[in-house]
């Protein structure tokens, strides 16, 4: 293989893995747009999609799709959960009390996932086989298809929602000024719970399409989470579309160091990105806007 | 319509109204006067619901609502349109109205929510042409405007209003107020806060004097406009208004 086509071969693996982080970083952008917090707990959400959707098909022999349903609809159960059980009673608690919050939250999602599911690894089937498909030279699985496109998908449906809906729009007030929305009749809490049943959902739609590539376990929603924060970070916290670039970029990143530099750096070099973002442009490559009022 | 029985409330360990006590008769402009800090926005703002009243009671309508949630005081009908505006500036002009009427939306009735967003542009042509703008992109005076006919889109009985001639140039203040005082001869109540005293008191029936957190002073505009105090203090005797 030539250089020019090993690029290639990396670039695409790297949208793939991408295409999830772009996923989780539009989990974290919706919560802070809501509530200006960082939900630590964004990447149990991940964890929680993968593991229930593997443990239904285990337990009781459910086929991908239903299972897939359950494992969405589970991890959005907990995700409301996590805002009646540790967000809303600390309401008028400041952002880093809340934020600390989350990271309970997940230290302690993780906890009981271990109890259940044990430590060990479970595997998701591909969604559709694995027979590699040649683009250019360079192969792709048909499970990296899926997880570009569960993210296309979602990035339009949560596009049509916040631009078409009512409901979109007053989150995206609650976003510009809370207490101008409040003035207009929309109750805070309750699109704060929105937002992370929405967050929950979309984490553990990720978690659902990555879990055949990397298989999942009890622990994996650690290091997603972070990746998810970097990417969301590199794009602008806030921004949606930034999300997207942002996880993309991160993970075409990771593959191209991974690949040219060493494998055993891919871990690091989402945060060195993130290092190097907080240090020449904190807000983001999207985030000017918001960077420069705040 | 509206009983405010003294009303203590603090911003953290500042004490920032003492004893407050005021009523709005149903059809009447009341204007809360007084200096920066007086406690005239925090009024308004433990009225609707934004800051906990520590002591004292509100009544609305002869119903208690002390310390009640916006979201639900904006559904008994009381709104409050915030100071500096405060539009959603990264929303169309037709969606800020839309999220005027959010309660209202979220109980049915939408139909006729669409057909009062097209009365309120209407009644404000300079919005109407723009509706499909973000609001941020908007004047002062038209972004004022909009935060008015958001305000009524929740149809309100009892509307408050947060220093609106703010940061405006004084003929655009002046249509404003009289953009209120029509909006009263239709029907509603309001309660005023101003800086602006003599804008005020030239469209109130009936002020209020805040200092310091205590209400040292009411009556109707007439008695506040002839107070000598009043005069000395807030209406700058002597210098006559550039607009007069």
């Amino acid at each position: 293989m030539t250089l020019a086509e090993q690029i290639w071969q990396f670039f695409l693996s790297g949208l793939t893995t991408g295409g999830t982080y772009a996923l989780i970083a539009l989990g974290f952008s919706l919560v802070y747009n809501a509530t200006g917090v960082i939900n630590f707990a964004q990447g149990e959400f991940v964890m929680l999609g993968g593991m229930i959707t593997a443990a239904s098909m285990t337990a009781w022999g459910l086929p991908l799709w239903s299972a897939a349903l359950i494992g969405i609809a589970g991890t959005t159960l907990v995700g409301i959960a996590l805002d009646r059980a540790a967000i809303r009673p600390a309401r008028g608690a400041s952002i880093v009390v809340l934020i600390i919050i989350t990271v309970g939250a997940s230290i302690f999602i993780r906890g009981v996932a271990g109890i259940i599911w044990g430590p060990d690894e479970r595997v998701v089937p591909a969604f559709s086989g694995e027979a590699p498909i040649g683009i250019f030279g360079a192969n792709i699985t048909p499970q990296s298809l899926w997880v570009l496109g569960a993210t296309l998908v979602t990035a339009i449906a949560m596009w049509l929602t916040f631009e078409y809906t009512v409901i979109g729009k007053a989150m995206r007030a609650c976003a510009i000024n809370p207490q101008a929305a409040r003035l207009c009749g929309i109750e805070l809490s309750r699109m704060i719970s929105w937002s992370l049943a929405l967050a929950a959902a979309i984490g553990a739609i990720a978690g659902i399409v990555l879990a055949p590539i990397t298989m999942t376990q009890y622990n994996v929603g650690t290091m997603l989470g972070l990746k998810g924060f970097c990417a969301a970070m590199l794009g602008g916290l806030g921004n949606g579309l930034g999300a997207i670039a942002g996880g993309l970029l991160l993970g075409v990143l990771e593959a191209l160091g991974a690949g040219l530099i060493s494998s055993q750096y891919k871990d690091a070099i989402a945060f060195v990105v993130l290092i190097a973002v907080l240090l020449v442009r904190p807000s983001g490559i999207l985030g000017g806007r918001r960077g420069g009022e705040e | 319509m509206l009983r405010v029985r003294s009303v203590d409330a603090s911003y953290g360990r500042v004490q920032a109204l003492r004893g407050v006590s005021l009523h709005v008769d149903a059809g009447e402009i009341v204007t809360l006067i007084g200096a920066n800090g007086a406690g005239k926005s925090t009024t308004l703002a433990v009225i609707s619901g934004l800051i906990r009243a520590q002591v004292g009671d509100i009544q609305f309508d002869g119903r208690d609502v002390t310390n009640r949630p916006p979201h639900r005081l904006v559904r008994a009908g009381i709104c409050q349109v915030p100071e500096g505006r405060q539009v959603f500036g990264d929303l169309t002009v037709a969606d800020n109205l839309l999220l005027g009427a959010y309660s209202r939306w979220r109980r049915g009735g939408r139909s006729e929510v669409m057909a009062d967003i097209e009365r309120q542009f209407e009644r404000f042509p300079q919005l109407d042409e723009r509706r499909g703008q973000l609001a941020g992109s908007l004047s002062g005076g038209e972004q004022q405007m909009l935060a008015l006919a958001r305000g009524l889109l929740s149809r309100p009985r009892l509307l408050m209003l947060d220093e609106p001639s703010l940061g405006l140039a004084p003929i655009i203040a002046r249509q404003f107020l009289d953009e209120v005082q029509r909006s009263r001869d239709e029907g509603l109540t309001v309660l005023l806060v101003e800086q602006n005293a003599r804008a005020a008191l030239r469209i109130a029936d009936r002020g209020y004097v805040l200092e310091t957190g205590r209400i040292v002073l009411e009556g109707t505009a007439q008695e506040l406009l002839d107070n000598p105090e009043v005069q000395r203090a807030y209406l700058g005797k002597g210098y006559r208004e550039v607009w007069e």
